[in-house]
């Protein structure tokens, strides 16, 4: 009986999380290099970051129309671990964003900002470009064509 | 083949080097003369008795810098009568962010009782110069026989959330070693915040 309520228990916080998982930066190091041609393109943003959520629908774009190319977007939230369900979940939700969703699991600041780039002041929004032969870091909001010229250029 | 890895870094390092501009720690910071939110206008060196200035960008509507407002009030209750008062200066553009425009500036500032001066940068002249980046973002200068120099660049403690167990008062710290002569341990912070609102070209 007990073990069946455990099992109950998890299942439902998996579906709660289902949508929003905690990434480490090893985690997302992995994911890069198991990649094989794949080129992920990492927007840092955060639900209280208005430049952030306004440059969001640009990401889903960009998505959308490399469905069929070897491109992952990835939101990877800033937001603090404590609004993942009152927040960053229900905000996923209602603005109905198919990309994969993260919320960023590492407790230092001083060591990820700079371990995602050297020259990052830590300001939101931001976004990686990264595959197994180019790394390009941008602190700066982009519009729709920016976001597809830079991945046109990326070299 | 090494040689040339070494090379190439070099040059990515220098490139590096050339974007970051803006003062670094040990810089001598030139003086300006800002717009306050009681309309007159404030410099560093209205300041005679000062031994230093925490410098803050900061603004109104930024959630990190909403965050910190209370712990700048503080900051400046604690160390403006030990003679380091804090400058607070908004480094937005109101046509890019109606929220940040300078009447509301002086709402917040009458709302949130600030003991200190809150300043308009309508050109981000002085932003620029100082080369922040975000908000919140903080400069804290030292007055000496060169003038006034960076000591500390980057944020106020390691806790936006309010609940770090690890708590560390960067800010806090360089002022009191600075206030016992010494040169602060930890001079360079990073810090998640909010992109500056830079005026439309």
């Amino acid at each position: 009986m007990r073990i069946f309520f455990i099992i109950c228990l998890s299942l439902v916080t998996y579906s709660v999380n289902a949508q929003v998982r905690l990434l480490t930066l090893d985690d997302l190091d992995k994911r890069v290099a198991k990649g094989k041609d794949t080129t992920y393109v990492i927007n840092f943003w955060a639900t209280s970051c208005s430049p952030c959520v306004a440059e969001l629908p640009h990401f889903e774009k960009l998505r959308t129309e490399n469905e069929k190319k070897p491109l992952k977007v990835l939101l990877v939230s800033l937001d603090f671990k404590s609004k993942l369900q009152r927040e960053v979940i229900p905000f996923v939700n209602n603005n109905n964003i198919k990309a994969e969703v993260y919320l960023l699991n590492e407790p230092d600041q001083q060591k990820y900002i700079e371990r995602i780039d050297k020259k990052w002041s830590g300001a939101i929004p931001a976004t990686l470009f990264v595959n197994k032969k180019v790394r390009r870091f941008y602190e700066k909001e982009f519009t729709a064509e920016e976001l597809k010229s830079t991945l046109l250029n990326l070299k | 083949m090494k040689n040339l890895f070494l090379i190439g870094l070099l040059l990515v390092s220098s490139v590096a080097f050339a974007q970051t501009n803006g003062y670094k720690v040990g810089d001598v910071v030139k003086d300006f003369s800002l717009k306050n939110v009681n309309n007159k206008t404030v410099s560093l060196a209205d300041y005679q008795n000062a031994k230093g200035y925490i410098v803050v960008f900061t603004c109104n509507t930024c959630p990190v810098a909403k965050a910190y407002q209370e712990r700048v009030s503080n900051l400046n209750n604690t160390f403006a009568a030990t003679g380091y008062p804090v400058i607070a200066i908004n480094p937005n553009d109101a046509g890019a962010v109606p929220g940040e425009s300078f009447e509301k500036m002086q709402v917040l500032a009458k709302e949130k009782n600030f003991s200190f001066p809150y300043l308009l940068d309508p050109e981000h002249v002085v932003t620029k110069q100082f080369g922040a980046l975000k908000t919140p973002h903080v400069f804290v200068l030292s007055k000496t026989g060169n003038g006034n120099v960076v000591e500390y660049i980057g944020a106020i403690d390691n806790d936006a959330e309010g609940d770090n167990p690890d708590k560390v008062n960067y800010v806090e710290n360089a002022i009191k070693e600075l206030s016992a002569g010494r040169n602060p341990t930890v001079s360079f912070t990073k810090a998640v915040g909010c992109s500056i609102k830079w005026k439309k070209e």
